[in-house]
């Protein structure tokens, strides 16, 4: 028996993939935001920080909008994609992952650096005199030690970025099969007469994966710490 | 030849430090806390960078401010023990000892993984994280990794600072092994008087960023001018000794050296093997005869070289016993009513002394000063 109709398989799966790709994308930024902000002391670094949460507390219609304005086919970086690449964001699924990537990226960014900022400078200094150069250290001593923060930072996002709505339809609006996330199909739903019972379910659909990614995250990230050895 | 010359502006003070070391054996860096002693390691590591000055270790050049010379620290080889250990949490003991030896090239590896775990006692370690080691376990695994990186020289910043009396007496015969087995150079800073005298070749004063003294320990030790700098409780002059014969029948040991012999409780050495001592300059007292009827054993004959004054009360004289020398700390009332002046052939009672505990395989472990 199908618990979902197509529509909503085609949301589930849509919305996973956009997610996925906006955490893909967004992580190696996330952690070079989060390594710069959490190790260096820089002029202006109150501004870069504040930049960087600013998607958390911005409305997201806001965050959208402005996406719009700027990466849109007339915008100033999305004109010139789509003149010299032909790539076009607007009303796309990469649209999409664009704007949950944008929303979701503090939420990294937060996690990691409390895990960066948590590193012993010294242990650094020690893989020098051991004869790391600054890309082995990165590899062997940074990431490794920065991986549980990285772990639940990026499943926090994932779930998030599954459950952004704001942003999302302003952006890329809202076309079953190409930008209808869960959430947007919800909204659809409620909006349709009788169609209360297929929000329900995915409503419920929203919940689990949202639960399910907070208990793995919490899970992965003791995990990780023993296989490092901090607990 | 460790040559050494740097000038380094820290904060409020300078530091101004410029020595000469041959690279055999310990070298040590004695000062106070904030005297600048780790800054002078800093540097050698490359870890800071000095305003001026150079730092050449026999014939490698790894800071030349003159010819812009600045060798990166992940280049220069130089091993580094920490205080603090510094091992990475997140390996096991053997990948934590193999991190520096993986990246040294094959041909280059004179010191091999086997021997180092057998020197430093770390078999039963190698499957552990650092988080449930001892301290003193830490530090031994801190200095295997320093080791198995290969390196031309080691540094090591107060590596028993951070330890306890009994972790410190376990770690001290794996320096001195280091020291006498690996044939590395080892530049060790020291605020512990105990250790510089029981580990150090050659021991370099550092006071308020500035080079007091330099030279092998005993001289340094005999100098009465320096007895401000390396604590006027410790004052005290090093002898170095060789056993001569152990007395079973009463427990004793006789030491010799160019000034004498001393008799001390029994030392577990063979007879030949050489033996430190420390010997405070409150436990000498000075005669104008040798003594009758007392206790004390150790009467050497002595010339006193130099008189200075320590205290209110006190004075510190200096004394030439054969190519050696004593301090001794008395009064100056006595120094007055004995006219020790420079040229007096005078007689040293040793009463006293500082054996540190397990160099010797002294009995009376733990004690730091034993009546002879």
């Amino acid at each position: 028996m199908d618990i979902l109709t197509p529509m909503e398989t085609t949301a589930l799966l849509l919305s996973l993939r956009v997610a996925g790709v906006a955490i893909a994308l967004g992580l190696p930024v996330a952690v070079l935001a989060a390594w710069v902000l959490g190790r260096y002391n820089f002029p202006g670094k109150t501004l870069v920080d504040g930049l960087v949460h600013l998607p958390l507390v911005l409305p997201p219609v806001v965050t959208g909008y402005i996406l719009l304005v700027t990466m849109g086919t007339k915008g100033v970086v999305g004109g010139w994609l789509y003149q010299t690449f032909g790539i076009k964001l607007i009303f796309t699924a990469e649209g999409a992952s664009l704007a949950v990537a944008v929303t979701s990226f503090p939420l990294m960014v937060r996690a990691i650096r409390l895990s960066v900022e948590a590193i012993d400078g010294g242990l650094e200094a020690a893989a020098r005199t051991l004869g790391a150069g600054p890309v082995d250290r990165f590899f062997t001593i940074l990431l490794p030690l920065m991986a549980p923060g990285l772990l639940s930072g990026a499943i926090v996002a994932f779930a998030a970025a599954m459950g952004e709505f704001g942003a999302v339809i302003t952006f890329v609006s809202n076309i079953p099969g190409q930008t209808q996330t869960l959430p947007l199909a919800i909204y659809a739903a409620t909006q349709e007469p009788g169609g209360d019972a297929v929000a329900a379910r995915l409503a419920s659909i929203s919940f689990g994966v949202a639960l399910i990614a907070l208990m793995l995250s919490e899970f992965l990230a003791h995990w990780v710490r023993r296989l490092i050895g901090q607990t | 030849m460790i040559d050494l010359s740097i000038r380094q502006r820290l904060g409020a003070f300078t530091l101004d430090i410029a020595f000469t070391a041959e690279e055999r054996g310990v070298t040590a860096l004695f000062g106070r806390s904030g005297s600048g002693k780790t800054s002078v390691i800093n540097a050698i590591a490359g870890l800071t960078r000095p305003d001026s000055g150079h730092i050449h270790i026999g014939d490698s050049m790894f800071f030349d401010s003159a010819r812009r010379i600045d060798v990166p620290v992940e280049k220069r080889r130089i091993g580094y023990v920490f205080q603090d250990a510094r091992l990475f949490p997140h390996m096991t003991v053997r990948s934590n000892l193999e991190f520096g030896l993986r990246r040294v090239p094959a041909a280059d590896r004179r010191i091999a993984f086997g021997p180092v775990v057998e020197l430093l006692g770390l078999g039963h370690l190698l499957d552990r994280r650092p988080r449930g080691l001892s301290g003193g376990e830490k530090q031994r695994v801190a200095f295997g990794r320093a080791l198995l990186a290969q390196p031309r020289l080691l540094l090591m910043d107060e590596p028993m600072a951070s330890l306890d009396a009994a972790r410190k007496a376990e770690i001290m015969p794996y320096i001195e092994r280091l020291r006498d087995e690996m044939n590395i150079p080892i530049v060790m800073v020291s605020h512990a008087l105990d250790e510089v005298v029981r580990l150090a070749t050659t021991m370099v004063l550092i006071g308020e960023g500035r080079v007091r003294a330099v030279g092998p320990v005993g001289t340094v030790m005999g100098r009465l001018d320096l007895s401000a700098v390396t604590g006027a409780q410790d004052a005290g002059a090093v002898l170095d000794l060789t056993v001569e014969r152990h007395v079973p029948e009463d427990g004793l040991t006789v030491l010799a050296f160019d000034g004498g012999h001393l008799t001390v409780p029994r030392v577990e050495r063979a007879p030949g093997a050489s033996v430190r001592l420390h010997i405070h300059a409150r436990d000498v007292i000075v005669a104008l005869q040798q003594p009758v009827g007392v206790s004390v054993r150790n009467a050497l004959a002595a010339t006193v070289v130099e008189v200075a004054e320590s205290g209110p009360s006190s004075a510190d004289v200096r004394l030439a016993v054969g190519g050696s020398f004593l301090i001794a700390r008395i009064t100056r009332a006595a120094v007055r009513e004995l006219d020790l002046t420079p040229g007096r052939p005078v007689v040293a009672l040793v009463k006293g002394i500082a054996f540190e505990p397990g160099s010797t395989g002294l009995a009376t472990e733990g004690r730091r000063v034993v009546d002879v």
